[in-house]
């Protein structure tokens, strides 16, 4: 395209494909303040803060104004420094200002905004009755008190995750962004990835946090404090200490850890590396036997409660690896007693994880044994950073410390684990050698690496062919599964992060405002693995020990009781519970209404169920009922007659149930 | 069998709108008409079938003052507080309607589900007023008396039909 020239502020700008005129302007090095934009989302124009003057056609919103040849813009003017401190005002007047108790912190948007635009007093009286704070979710901590209405967050749930879980509801003062039904958070389908509280310009969603457990468990003497640290923490942190993002600094983070108290640090990277050599012996064998491929990774809770929710034909694709997180709480739990004389009940198990999700993970009942869970509390890399300001350390001037052994050795395939088509690298430094059986010394797979949401590639190692798909963001999830339902792709493995880029992109991660924060993390990691000496997850000799030592073999009996896990299908919202409208004595048959039984013919068999009543004059001695979500989605369509459960139900075996279960009444009647 | 025979139109109304997610309005606007409301249950029942999640059915359903998401009496009544009936003093008739079926403005619907008392700003037949609808028939004219008649024509057909 043509370059064309405009002028903003006497100053003429070449633009060439930029969307709209606000991405002209920042181009300029002018910081025009915004609320609801974000580039990688719809054009909302809601928050009228990126008004312009455009000669001609007076105040425009430069987010919705496209750029054109000649035009001539004013970013400063009189009436636009007015207009931006009259939107300030307006919003703080509805807004909870409790700034200093806030764990948005300094990185609201809307007190930087209002202290760079010089509000230095808010003319208008407080306009909002307060309404209960959200505490639903293990993940997030939603307070609309402190809502601004922008829709970010509505459009990443819609648009980049197409979850959905929240929208706005209600009109006018009494527009409110909430779940279906004002439910809470935690009993609809969010997928707790916490994106939304990346994008949210205040503190009206944020990570739940955890900081009060974790100081207590510190403080308690009888305990064993354990943390392990992911690795998309390590390039992230140092940016609330002012360091550039992407600035690894493992050794600090270690040192501050040990200095509020921790009594072992390892490295999640550790088991990130045996999550490769687990997940990766999983798919050789799929691939082998030509079963449950793709396989679909399992790493991130959000892509798993996203699968159990809406793809549970699927279910049996995730590898069966628990999360690295997840298998460091099962191998400390499991192997401190016999390595290090810690048992069990000692243990406090705290990760630090760049993913609000990983909250919602550690709580699954799949990974407690018994009443105790692998990982007791989760922080995120935002509730770190608060505990280390908490405590007072200076952290640019922390001598750098180094992990804890025997799980904080870690090769350069466990660390890339927190960036898009990490996972996949890693699977692939593993499973080369595994099918060449000869060592290699390339360990850099280019074609796993990029910035686009949805990568595919395929790669021929000796006779065995290899399609990959890597995913991040679930809309582009979403796409992956639509080809291969389709038949348009076939994939052997296919990598799901939920977080657009990765882990380094996750939701517990800092507020960046520097522009380039995702590719800078990104790098981070790489250079990380780089200055490592081994990078192949297989090298790892402290995981060679724990297989001799502890766990036997990939795949053993102890890996997978430890090391794998299951799934299950879940609803996505609280629902209603059935309306017994039932006589005495009538047969009660409920058919499941659930997205996937109404997929799969729920309502074709609900009228065939009916007519066949109606065709054997039984309509009076049966209730029938439409009930939500029996949580066997995989096996829909799902129908109870009585109290039978029939999976896969077709109307001829409904109606044979029918006839045997009325039969079987009348009999029962008789004696 | 009430639940059933409803949810059975709710499909119905469902195909005749080519399960369209664009048409969700519409849809919603029929379905109320089966319910007199729009039950949770209905709504979640058409994000699945419209694909869409059911914050967005809410959002649309909590938006427009058409939709109600509370179920509603039999005999809705729309008492206009519009200007030219707030001077023929509607205040009045409210106040009587409210006291003869024991309603406030946080309780607008009797136990029994028979009526519903809402106001409303300008029905647009200034020339009636002080004007009462009930469900779609327009009374015009009106003073306290008469509609409380009117009220209580309906409580006698309905005590009849039960008898």
């Amino acid at each position: 395209m043509k370059r064309q020239t405009l002028k903003i502020d006497n100053t003429p700008v070449s633009f060439g494909e930029e969307r709209n005129l606000l991405e002209v302007i920042r181009k300029a090095h002018i910081e025009l303040p915004t609320f609801c934009y974000h580039s990688e989302m719809s054009i909302y124009g809601a928050c009228r803060l990126c008004m312009v003057e455009v000669e001609g056609m007076g105040m425009v919103p430069a987010c919705s104004t496209l750029p054109a040849e000649g035009m001539v813009v004013r970013t400063t003017s009189e009436q636009i420094r007015k207009l931006r401190k009259m939107v300030i005002e307006l919003l703080l007047a509805s807004h909870v200002g409790d700034c200093p108790s806030c764990s948005k912190g300094p990185s609201c948007q809307l007190q930087k905004l209002g202290q760079r635009l010089g509000v230095d007093k808010v003319r208008f009286p407080q306009s909002r009755t307060p309404v209960r704070i959200d505490l639903s979710s293990p993940s997030l901590l939603r307070d609309p008190n402190k809502c601004v209405l922008c829709g970010d967050c509505v459009r990443m749930c819609n648009e980049i995750q197409t979850v959905g879980a929240i929208d706005f509801a209600y009109r006018g003062s009494k527009s409110t962004v909430m779940p279906c039904f004002g439910k809470d958070l935690g009993e609809v389908e969010c997928v707790n990835c916490g994106q939304c509280a990346r994008v949210c310009p205040t503190g009206a969603l944020v990570p739940r946090p955890n900081i009060d457990e974790v100081w207590k468990a510190l403080h308690d003497s009888s305990r064993t404090v354990v943390a392990q640290v992911a690795p998309a923490v390590r390039v992230a942190l140092g940016e609330a200490f002012g360091l550039e993002p992407g600035t690894i600094t493992t050794g600090r983070i270690v040192a501050a850890l040990r200095r509020m108290g921790f009594d072992r640090v390892y490295d999640t990277s550790f088991t990130a590396d045996l999550t490769i050599l687990e997940e990766a012996e999983e798919f050789l064998a799929r691939k082998k036997e030509g079963q449950n491929l793709p396989q679909f990774t399992s790493c991130c809770p959000a892509w798993v409660k996203f699968t159990e929710q809406y793809y549970p034909e699927y279910l049996g694709h995730l590898s069966t690896c628990s999360s690295p997180q997840q298998m460091m709480g099962a191998l400390c739990k499991a192997s401190l007693k016999k390595l290090q004389n810690i048992p069990a009940e000692k243990i406090v198990m705290v990760s630090i994880m760049p993913c609000t999700a990983k909250k919602y993970e550690a709580r699954r009942p799949e990974h407690s044994r018994g009443d105790e869970p692998d990982v007791d509390l989760v922080l995120t890399t935002q509730e770190l950073i608060l505990m280390i300001k908490e405590s007072g350390l200076v952290f640019n001037q922390l001598e750098q410390e180094s992990f804890d052994m025997p799980f904080g050795f870690t090769t350069g395939g466990g660390v890339i684990f927190g960036n898009s088509g990490g996972v996949t690298e890693a699977v692939l430094r593993y499973a080369a050698e595994k099918i060449t059986g000869r060592k290699d010394s390339n360990y850099i797979f280019k074609a796993a690496r990029g910035q686009e949401g949805l990568r595919e590639f395929s790669l021929t190692v000796e006779e065995t062919q290899l399609s990959v798909a890597v995913a991040s963001g679930l809309g582009n999830a979403r796409e992956v599964i639509r080809r291969i339902q389709s038949g348009e792709k076939h994939y052997d493995l296919v990598e799901v992060m939920a977080c657009p880029g990765g882990c380094m992109n996750g939701g517990g991660q800092p507020i960046s405002s520097d522009a380039d924060y995702k590719a800078k993390r990104t790098c981070g990691l790489y250079d990380n693995d780089k200055m490592l000496q081994l990078h192949k997850p297989q090298e790892n000799p402290y995981i060679a020990e724990a297989y001799e030592k502890f766990l036997q073999k990939p795949g053993s009996h102890l890996a997978h009781e430890l090391l794998h896990t299951t799934y299950s299908p879940k609803r996505r919202t609280s629902g209603f519970a059935p309306e017994p409208e039932q006589e005495e004595g009538q047969l009660e048959i409920s058919i499941c209404f659930g997205t996937s039984c109404f997929l799969r013919g729920a309502q074709q068999l609900y009228s065939g169920i009916n007519a066949f009543l109606a065709e054997q004059g039984a309509k009076a001695q049966v209730s029938i009922n439409a009930t939500f979500c029996y949580e066997r989605c995989d096996r829909g369509p799902v129908v109870k007659i009585g109290e039978e459960v029939l999976e896969h139900c077709t109307l001829d075996q409904a109606r044979a149930a029918i006839l045997q279960h009325l039969a079987g009444r009348k009999a029962e009647v008789q004696i | 069998m009430e639940n059933l025979r409803n949810f059975e139109q709710v499909c119905a109304i469902l195909k005749e709108h080519d399960h369209n997610p664009n048409r969700l309005i519409a849809i919603l606007q029929a379905v109320q008409e089966v319910y007199r409301y729009l039950p949770e249950e209905a709504m979640t029942f058409i994000a699945t079938s419209l694909g869409i999640p059911p914050a967005k059915v809410f959002g649309v359903a909590s938006f427009y003052a058409h939709f109600t998401l509370e179920p509603k009496g039999r005999y809705v009544l729309k008492i206009c507080d519009g200007t030219a009936c707030h001077v023929k003093k509607s205040t009045e008739i409210e106040e009587a309607l409210r006291k003869h079926l024991g309603l406030s403005s946080q309780n607008p619907t009797t136990p029994d589900m028979l009526f519903t008392l809402e106001t409303v700003s300008c029905l647009g037949t200034c020339g009636l007023a002080p004007a009462l609808v009930i469900n779609d028939e327009v009374h015009g004219l009106l003073s306290p008396q008469s509609a409380l008649a009117l009220v209580q024509e309906i409580q006698d057909r309905e005590a009849a039909v039960h008898a």
